[in-house]
């Protein structure tokens, strides 16, 4: 299975995060955890949990960025550096440099819906997808000593115990900020395909080639409070604005 | 190619879903609990719960480590190493209990007060409150002294009701939201829904915060303030309001106290009250007619400026026209603002300006009729869709109760409160400070073997109300109600140890405590807090603070200092009450309350604290807790749940009432009242009727409402105290003009920091050293992704903060040579810490920060002695002293906001050095034993692999 | 990169066997001489240490099996396949030499073919990766097939002054197939100062068009999987050092001996078998330091998102 489907997959199923919104709570970095350790495959553990080298598998992680524009220095209103929080997590991308270079099969994408899975039963644990991933979207789970990766939580949105309401990701599903977003990419009319459209949805890195299918918002402009249009004043002193209070009862 | 594998889609989540509610934060969620094979799977936010409806934290996924963890106590602990050692045995519940009621019973019997009660963030003061009332010490609190207090003592004073918990931006409506100094918060689910809400809908968020990240990163529009400065800004803006005659002048009629006429009389005890009527209703003047007339008075045309001869002789003007004539003066013009905040005229003026054209250009309506309290119909509720949040950024400062009340006095004169798309109440508020009790606890309160005369904590009319003696000496531990803190409506728990240890104002034997961390992040100066409890009296030997029982489920490093450790359950092994007499979880739309019940059982001799509580009643016969044969009430606390009443037909829950469990709010007990919560997803909602939803505080359906509900037995309308006459009688007593007359050396203080209306003052640090020494601030912020201490015994936590940096404003890294990864010494008036740096651009000039309560001590929590937690991460708390540096007197003043004793966290000043690398952050501590746990802590955690195939 | 032992190991290692076998292949070295027998055995030994090495890194070893089966798409699964096939021409080599001191021409080309094959599916495995732009380049399989060459061409030196029967070309070529290793190297170091930086944090993250991006907060304060894997990050001072002990171990020293024993013409016994001797290994080394610093210059794309 390490070849690509041949053909555009008819679903291309994927995440859009929204980076205006994101607070970067780590909500979905949990939850993502908690479903996905007694789910899909193997448990993802943790290594040294209670001690000084704690470090464990993890399918989504918020990173924090300052941005700071050229020139930009800090004043009184809104410093011109910001900060994005930014989620990361596998972008189930059409060229899929992890799947091609899985010397074992064990990597694939669905040619379904685009879903780039492992199958743990035939992973190695060699290491080179996670290398061929230029976002370090693979983890090796150290104690299972197999890949793990998001896997867009198949198990949920397909799984029919749930109710349809909650057949999407855990992470989409817990996120406060709503800054995650479910869908296929495939069908233009899609509420993520529309958002993407609207709001000037980016790849990461396409110099990389991967072609990613999950997409980013960016952050919108901020609105300075400097330029807003002053109120206009009167100058005539508290003597005035009594007399302007008085006119303004009469009228009640 | 091979075909692709067959994946098993459709498993079954769980054998079983519970529904209970969330205790990783005071947010209180509801979440789904699904149980597989008797342990806990996954659990995720309830889509039902008026709360989250649905959404969950990373706390609240993150539950399953926590209920697991390590850390857990397993049994009660008597100490036997000294102090500090961690070293215990194990002892039965009977032991333990016994022993307890031993202890509380002699204090009860001798001298009452030598009891201190203090109870952390447990979010049942309903219970522990009328336990310490029966005991009848006078001595209990909250931890809301150390917390917030400012926000609600202010909130209550001016409207009834302030931001905390409770009332909320109207999120679905809002255009306009501005947010002061919040990172997180306790409702921090419905904050994250609703900015994401309004920012779609493409209104504005303004966040007012030195730091900007978090809510503040998606902020529209950041103003990077220097902290302590927000009531400067807030009164720029009122004085650029008025300037501009943006207010709401028909809302400051009708609903504030704008128009009450204050006597003007100076040099005599009445200067500055209301004038009032023989019933003590205050007067306004009918501008027709020219006399004076009671407030309300059907058809009267109140003036809102003038000074008028009153029937009996004296002057008075419209507290109005004090209001006006102060903010109009120019020391709040934008330009004087600038300098001490930071923020640009140009800013003050646009933020004015985009307030006023929400409010005015952009009003909304919902046409529904409804009818105010003098029983005027009206057509529709008219909204101005500005609404405001603040939270510890305002409240964590000297000047808090000030600045929260600049706030809510900006919110009153737009017009902007409780009205469709502004800040709006979630009941049961609000609920005017007539309806608040007073404080007990003066010495005719309280004595041998008795019950306090009534509750502990409550809003002071004035000084008359203070619990003090004679000479003014405090009557509680914590000096609550005294000079010192007149106003602290929620106690001062961050003092209580270290005046027990001074003596000051007296010693106590027995210390009780549940839940609060008090040997380390919620103290202050928390190296002075652990002496303080290790300390002997040099004469007897023995502790200076005889004896501790403390209440806590996890090893914490309070645990190692107490005496008698009670081992509390998880949040998932027993019942809770999140009850409307407590701390609400209504939203402005409905009335809410919910449980917490056992979803797993304890596999530890541990038990619920609350239930532990009823039984120590019990034994110890206080009243209310057992019959007139003295035989025990309850069973247990979901007993005491069902069947306690606090008024008649008034209990903790007031969902499913009524034998047959039809009645909402007043009604029967029902003994299967937990059985329909369950059944209801642990919760039980009640919508307010549309008519009810506005204005609440002047809304004839509501009230009524809220009579039916039982939150009144009466309706209680609330006039917004713009002008506040409490302060202003405070205020008196300073100036000598009013009995009981403050001390002299309180006198200035209380003049300056009472003033009736608003002002801005330096915090009081700020003003006591040398600006110069130290120039810049040290703030600590919440982490969304952890709890106080709580998150680091938690492996899924602890990943995402496993140890603090200090982040230090470019600006400063360039003058001081520092860069990312190197170390410095951070140094306050109290202490200097050694610490790793960061350079972060995004945040005040002035301002460095870091994250709260990562720093940990070794030994505890179940981590292991090298954990980073301990050797890298650490604690601002190790700058701030409880107390002022000495003036020139040589007094020392508790470092907290005079009027309500709240602690003054972030007024903290500092100066930078760069420092050699290091291996370890500084000052180090010794590490404490490791109390009590029978689980080992594992070398690899592979959560959930039995279930995977 | 995180330069893995095991991974270092096994390129130089198995990069010498198929070097080494290669010159086998090619009929270079009598196939009578003992030292010529021991030539072949110490070649396989070579290559199938490498290959065991290899496995040293994988979480789940009892499947590698599995890794032949995706020849059509994986360099890596390529290089398992070729690296059995080769096996067959160098063992029927091996065992003509060992058991009738023969040479056979028609499996010795092949074999020498596969060996060169081999080697470049090694080499590609990095090459084809653009997440690593160091690696990404035509440069990687010429300097590994370069290398591969010369560090067999110095053992076969070594075999050749052993057996006694010195060709004195040999160590002629020998050095020149050093020299052309290291131009190699020196090609794929320039490419590496000069290349214009692919992926960038604004790329990453692409806020590029707001400003400068760097990393405020990790996702996790402590190390994980990846910034353990992909964040090594060596010392500028400390590379260059580096890379003029490579250089000189894996270069000009055996460079030297070699030339010396070729231009000399007339060191022979135990003189040629000490200096080539050293300089196979002195190339060990030098390679083994080169190898190092393929890994620990080479920076991964996600370092992007990781502030390093
Ligand atoms: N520098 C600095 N210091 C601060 C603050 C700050 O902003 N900056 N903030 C202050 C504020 S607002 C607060 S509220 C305090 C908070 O300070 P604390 O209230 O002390 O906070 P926690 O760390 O949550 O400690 C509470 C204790 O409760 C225990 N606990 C947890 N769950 C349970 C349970 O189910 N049952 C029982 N019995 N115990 C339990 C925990 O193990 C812990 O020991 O910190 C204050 N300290
Ligand atoms: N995840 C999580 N949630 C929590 C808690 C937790 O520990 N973790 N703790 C709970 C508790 S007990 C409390 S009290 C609440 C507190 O919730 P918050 O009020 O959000 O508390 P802080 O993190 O103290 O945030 C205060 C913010 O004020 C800013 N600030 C400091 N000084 C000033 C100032 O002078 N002016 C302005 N405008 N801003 C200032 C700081 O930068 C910081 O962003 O959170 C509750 N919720
Ligand atoms: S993000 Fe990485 S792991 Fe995911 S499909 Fe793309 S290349 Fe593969
Ligand atoms: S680690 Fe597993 S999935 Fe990744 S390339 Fe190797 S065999 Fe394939
Ligand atoms: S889709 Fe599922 S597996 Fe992927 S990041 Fe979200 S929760 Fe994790
Ligand atoms: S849960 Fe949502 S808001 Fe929180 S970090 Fe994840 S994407 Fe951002
Ligand atoms: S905000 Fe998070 S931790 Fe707090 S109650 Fe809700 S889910 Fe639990
Ligand atoms: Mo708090």
């Amino acid at each position: 299975m390490t070849m690509l489907p041949t053909l555009p997959t008819p679903k291309k199923l994927g995440l859009v995060i929204d980076l205006d919104v994101c607070v970067g709570c780590h909500a979905c970095v949990i939850s993502c955890k908690e479903w996905n350790t007694g789910g899909y495959g193997a448990a993802l553990s943790d290594q040294d949990p209670y001690g000084s080298q704690v470090s464990g598998t993890f399918l989504n992680r918020i990173h924090t960025f300052e941005v700071v524009p050229e020139g930009g220095e800090v004043v009184g209103e809104a410093g011109d550096a910001r900060i994005v929080h930014f989620p990361k997590s596998c972008l189930h991308c059409e060229d899929a440099s992890c799947v091609t270079v899985c010397p074992t099969g064990a990597s694939y994408k669905r040619s379904a819906d685009g879903i780039v899975l492992v199958d743990e039963d035939k992973c190695i644990g060699c290491g080179l997808c996670a290398w061929a991933c230029p976002y370090g979207a693979r983890e090796m789970d150290l104690a299972a000593g197999v890949m793990k990766k998001c896997t867009l939580c198949v198990d949920r949105i397909y799984n029919e115990t749930l109710q349809e309401i909650d057949r999407v990701p855990s992470c989409v599903r817990t996120c406060p900020a709503n800054a995650r977003h479910y869908g296929d990419f495939a069908d233009p009319t899609s509420k993520v395909s529309m958002m993407v459209a609207e709001r000037g949805g980016i790849d990461l890195m396409p110099e990389q080639g991967t072609r990613p299918v999950n997409k980013y918002l960016p952050p919108r402009p901020r609105k300075p409070l400097a330029s807003t249009l002053p109120l206009a004043e009167n100058t005539d002193g508290a003597k005035g604005f009594f007399a302007w209070l008085d006119g303004m009862l009469d009228r009640i | 190619m091979s075909p692709e594998p067959r994946l098993a889609l459709s498993k079954p989540v769980s054998d079983e879903v519970r529904k209970t509610t969330c205790y990783m934060c005071a947010c209180r969620c509801g979440i789904d609990v699904h149980i597989k094979d008797g342990k806990v799977r996954y659990i995720e936010g309830n889509r039902d719960h008026p709360v989250n409806k649905g959404v969950l934290c990373a706390k609240g996924s993150a539950g399953i480590m926590q209920h697991y963890a390590p850390a857990r106590l397993s049994s009660p602990l008597l100490r036997t190493g000294p102090r500090g050692s961690g070293q215990f045995k194990a002892i039965s519940w009977d032991e333990a209990l016994a022993l307890a009621v031993d202890w509380m019973g002699e204090v009860r019997a001798r001298d009452p007060k030598k009891l201190a009660f203090f109870t952390g963030r447990d979010q049942s003061q309903s219970l522990t409150g009328f336990f310490a009332q029966q005991f009848g010490t006078p001595n209990y609190a909250a931890h809301g002294g150390f917390c917030s207090v400012n926000m609600a003592a202010a909130g209550i004073m001016t409207l009834g009701g302030g931001f905390w918990e409770f009332g909320s931006p109207d999120w679905d409506r809002t255009k306009l939201f501005v947010m002061f100094g919040v990172a997180e918060d306790h409702d921090s689910n419905p904050i994250k829904i609703g900015i994401s809400k309004l920012k779609s809908r493409g209104a504005r968020f303004v966040s007012v915060n030195p730091v900007r990240t978090g809510y503040s990163s998606i902020a529209d529009s950041w103003i990077g303030i220097r902290p302590g400065t927000d009531g400067l800004l807030v009164l720029s803006v009122i004085h650029e309001l008025l300037k501009a005659r943006k207010i709401d002048v028909d809302f400051l009629v009708r609903y504030t106290n704008a128009p009450w006429l204050v006597v003007d009389a100076p040099g005599t005890a009445e200067h500055g009250l209301f004038a009032r009527d023989d019933e003590g209703k205050a007067l306004v003047w009918e501008s027709v007619t020219e006399r004076e007339v009671a407030n309300g008075t059907k058809g009267a045309r109140a003036s809102l400026s003038g000074r008028y001869q009153l029937e009996d002789g004296r002057f008075a003007v419209p507290s109005f026209q004090l209001l006006a004539e102060k903010y109009l003066d120019d020391r709040y013009a934008p330009d004087l603002a600038a300098v001490e905040t930071g923020v640009s005229a140009d800013v003050i003026r646009g933020l004015a300006a985009e307030i006023a054209r929400v409010a005015f250009d952009e009003s909304i309506e919902i046409a529904h009729p409804w009818t105010d309290m003098n029983g005027e119909r009206h057509a529709s509720f008219i909204g101005r869709p500005v609404s405001f949040h603040a939270m510890r950024g305002i409240s964590a400062h000297s000047n808090g109760f000030q600045t929260a009340r600049a706030i809510h006095v900006l919110q009153a004169l737009i017009g902007a409160v409780d009205c469709p798309g502004a800040f709006r109440f979630e009941p049961p508020y609000p609920k005017p400070v007539e309806a608040h009790p007073t404080p007990h606890g003066k010495a005719e309160h309280f004595g041998s073997n008795k019950p306090l005369s009534g509750p502990h904590l409550g809003f002071p009319r004035g000084p008359e109300d203070l619990l003090i003696g004679p000479d003014g000496v405090p009557n509680r531990i914590d000096k609550a109600f005294s000079w010192d803190a007149p106003i602290s409506a929620h106690g001062l728990m961050h003092m209580v140890i270290a005046n027990a240890h001074a003596g000051d104002p007296y010693r106590i034997d027995l210390l009780f405590m549940y839940m609060a961390n008090m040997a380390w992040n919620s103290s202050m100066n928390t190296a002075g807090v652990i002496k303080m409890l290790e300390d002997r009296d040099e004469a007897t030997g023995e502790y200076v603070i005889p004896k501790i029982i403390y209440s806590d489920a996890y090893a914490s490093e309070m645990v190692a200092y107490a005496d008698l450790v009670l081992p509390d359950t998880t949040y998932l092994e027993r019942h809770d009450c999140i009850s409307l007499l407590d701390r609400p979880i209504s939203e402005p739309d409905s009335v809410n309350d919910a449980i917490r019940w056992p979803v797993v059982e304890p596999d530890r001799d541990v038990r619920g604290f609350q239930s532990v509580l009823i039984d120590l009643a019990g034994r110890l016969k206080l009243p209310g807790f057992v019959d007139s044969r003295g035989v025990p009430l309850y069973k247990d606390f979901a007993d005491y749940i069902v069947r306690h009443e606090r008024r008649p037909g008034i209990g903790p829950l007031a969902g499913f009432r009524g034998v047959a469990g039809d009645r909402v709010g007043r009604g029967a007990s029902n003994p299967d009242q937990l059985k329909r919560y369950i059944e209801n997803g642990a919760f039980f909602s009640a919508h307010i009727p549309l008519e009810a939803q506005f204005f609440k505080h002047a809304n004839r359906a509501y009230q009524d409402f809220a009579v039916k509900m039982g939150f009144f037995d009466t309706p209680q309308p609330v006039t917004f105290q713009l002008y506040s006459e409490i302060c202003q009688k405070f205020r008196l007593s300073a100036q000598g003009l009013r009995e009981p007359v403050a001390p002299e050396t309180h006198r200035e203080r209380l003049e300056m920091a009472f003033d009736p209306l608003p002002d801005w003052c330096r915090p009081l640090e700020e003003a006591g050293v040398d600006r110069a020494e130290f120039p810049y601030h040290a703030v600590t912020q919440r982490p969304m992704a952890m709890y106080h201490s709580w998150g680091s015994m938690n492996a899924w936590l602890r990943q995402i903060h496993t140890r603090n940096v200090m982040y230090v404003p470019g600006a400063i890294c360039d003058e001081v040579g520092l860069s990312t990864g190197d170390w410095a010494w951070i140094i306050s008036h109290h202490g200097r810490i050694k610490v790793e740096i960061a350079r972060s651009d995004a945040v005040n000039r002035d301002t460095m920060w870091t994250w709260n309560a990562i720093g940990k001590r070794k030994g505890a929590w179940g981590l292991s002695n090298d954990a980073p937690e301990s050797n890298r991460g650490f604690l601002l708390n190790h700058l701030i002293h409880e107390l002022l540096p000495p003036k020139g007197d040589g007094m020392r003043w508790s470092n907290s906001d005079p009027v309500t004793g709240q602690a003054a966290w972030y007024d903290l000043r500092v100066r930078i050095e760069k420092a050699e690398p290091d291996e370890v952050s500084r000052p180090t501590f010794a590490h404490v034993g490791r109390a009590g746990s029978t689980h080992p802590s594992p070398a690899e955690l592979r959560y959930g692999q039995e279930w995977s195939e | 990169m995180h330069p893995a032992p095991s991974i270092i190991l096994f390129t130089t290692l198995s990069g010498l066997g198929y070097g080494l076998a290669a010159v086998l292949g090619f009929g270079l070295l009598d196939p009578s001489a003992i030292a010529t027998k021991f030539a072949h055995i110490l070649a396989l030994a070579l290559i199938a240490g490498g290959l065991v090495s290899s496995t040293l890194h994988l979480g789940n070893p009892q499947r590698a099996w599995r890794a032949f089966s995706q020849w059509r798409s994986s360099w890596l699964s390529r290089e398992g396949v070729m690296a059995v096939l080769t096996f067959v021409p160098l063992g029927i080599n091996a065992i003509a030499s060992v058991w009738s001191g023969r040479y056979l021409p028609l499996p010795g080309l092949i074999g020498a073919v596969f060996c060169g094959v081999t080697v470049y599916c090694t080499a590609m495995i990095y090459a084809s990766l653009r997440s690593v732009q160091a690696w990404n380049t035509e440069w990687t399989p010429v300097s590994y097939l370069l290398f591969a060459l010369a560090g067999g061409l110095v053992l076969a030196s070594f075999f050749s002054a052993l057996g006694g029967n010195a060709y004195p070309l040999l160590p002629l070529l020998t050095a020149m197939a050093i020299g052309a290793a290291w131009l190699a190297k020196a090609y794929w170091w320039a490419r590496l100062r000069a290349m214009a930086v692919l992926s960038t944090p604004e790329t990453a993250t692409g806020l590029g068009a707001i400003g400068k991006v760097r990393l405020l907060e990790p996702p996790h304060m402590n190390g994980n999987y990846l910034t353990n894997e992909m964040g090594f990050r060596v010392a500028r001072k400390h590379a260059a050092r580096l890379r003029q002990i490579a250089v000189i171990s894996g270069g000009v020293l055996p460079a030297l001996l070699l030339a010396v024993l070729a231009l000399s013409g007339d060191i022979s016994g135990a003189p040629a078998v000490a200096m080539s001797g050293v300089a196979v290994l002195l190339i060990f080394g030098g390679t083994l330091v080169e190898r190092w610093l393929f890994f620990a210059e080479a920076r991964h794309s996600v370092m992007n998102y990781y502030g390093s």
